[in-house]
């Protein structure tokens, strides 16, 4: 354990003294060390339960077989868009709070939403082969959930295009923001437009349209899933702290070896 | 195909890429691990390292 956590500081009982406390590198690697194993171990339980409740429930009437594919394809949808919102909240922190771990969690979320942004994609495709008859239609849903696993690409490309991660911190901040507009249009292309994607049958204010035999499955695969992606994120933020550290020490190094030769 | 074929690989497309984003991680995670422990063992210290606070390695 790093030395940061011993020092306990009187305003850590405070949400805003433990708020500060969590800016400090050495405290959150102390954290997510004790995070991680559990909520790894946490998610794969929920995902392994939630996956056998989704085969052991029923098929479809209309869907038969295909149905099953619901149960990862919904929860990646949401991972996509639950990932870019995090990743706005994050430049926020970068652009208003200067918060110094907002960085490290926009860069390292960005390729993990862009995977599940990308399997929501395929599985997507792969479920509307058979029930549409097309794996691809540029329809409102679709095309903006293709612009956002392009926005993503997109800001992957800029956090890492520099060495200094100080100067493309504030770049992919403000991309990620102007991108942010495109989470409302997903969410509501189905109904704004004629799509062939379905509208929403889970958030809605009438209240799900699922049967709950069905329902329900999904919604412990979206928790498994969930608790997923912030296991990956806080040790993809893990590694990004420790690179950082990597270059400071190295800079350093590099200082103190020049004026030895001086 | 049939339609377990097509849940058949939408499944194992998933498992693929979710694995495949999980062992980038760890490997960028123990890559990251041994360079700070090799800076360490040089002597290389952090500037908000205290002089006398010996080790601080990653995790453990």
């Amino acid at each position: 354990m790093g030395s940061g956590m011993t020092d306990a500081t009187p305003q850590a009982s405070t949400l805003s003294g433990r708020l500060t406390a969590l800016a400090n590198p050495t405290r959150f690697l102390a954290l997510a060390d004790r995070l991680v194993p559990w909520l790894g171990a946490v998610a794969l339980v929920i995902l392994a339960v939630g996956l056998y409740t989704a085969f052991a429930a029923p098929e479809d009437y209309q869907q038969g077989a295909t149905v099953r594919i619901m149960y990862i394809h919904v929860p990646f949808a949401w991972l996509a868009m639950f990932c870019y919102s995090l990743m706005a909240i994050a430049a926020l922190g970068t652009l208003v709070w200067k918060h110094p771990l907002a960085d490290v969690a926009l860069k390292a979320a960005a390729p993990i939403g862009a995977a599940f942004t990308a399997l929501a994609l395929l599985t997507g495709s792969i479920w509307g082969k058979p029930m549409w008859g097309t794996w691809w239609v540029w329809d409102a849903r679709l095309t903006s959930v293709f612009v956002l696993f392009l926005m993503y690409l997109g800001i992957i490309a800029l956090t890492r295009a520099m060495d200094d991660p100080g100067r493309s911190a504030r770049a992919a901040a403000i991309l990620t923001l102007v991108g942010f507009i495109n989470i409302p249009i997903i969410k509501f292309s189905v109904d704004w437009w004629n799509t062939l994607h379905q509208p929403a049958s889970v958030f809605r204010l009438d209240g799900p349209t699922i049967h709950p035999s069905l329902l329900w499955p999904l919604l412990i695969c979206a928790l498994g899933f969930t608790l997923l992606f912030l296991t990956l994120h806080l040790m993809a933020m893990r590694a990004e702290i420790w690179r950082r550290r990597v270059i400071a020490m190295r800079r350093l190094s590099a200082r103190a070896a020049e004026r030895a030769a001086r | 195909m049939t339609h377990a074929a097509y849940v058949f690989a939408a499944y194992g497309i998933s498992a693929l890429v979710i694995a495949a984003l999980g062992i980038w991680i760890l490997i960028d995670q123990a890559a990251r691990k041994r360079e700070l422990k090799e800076l360490e063992q040089r002597g290389v210290r952090r500037r908000s390292q205290p002089k006398g606070s010996g080790k601080k390695g990653p995790g453990k």
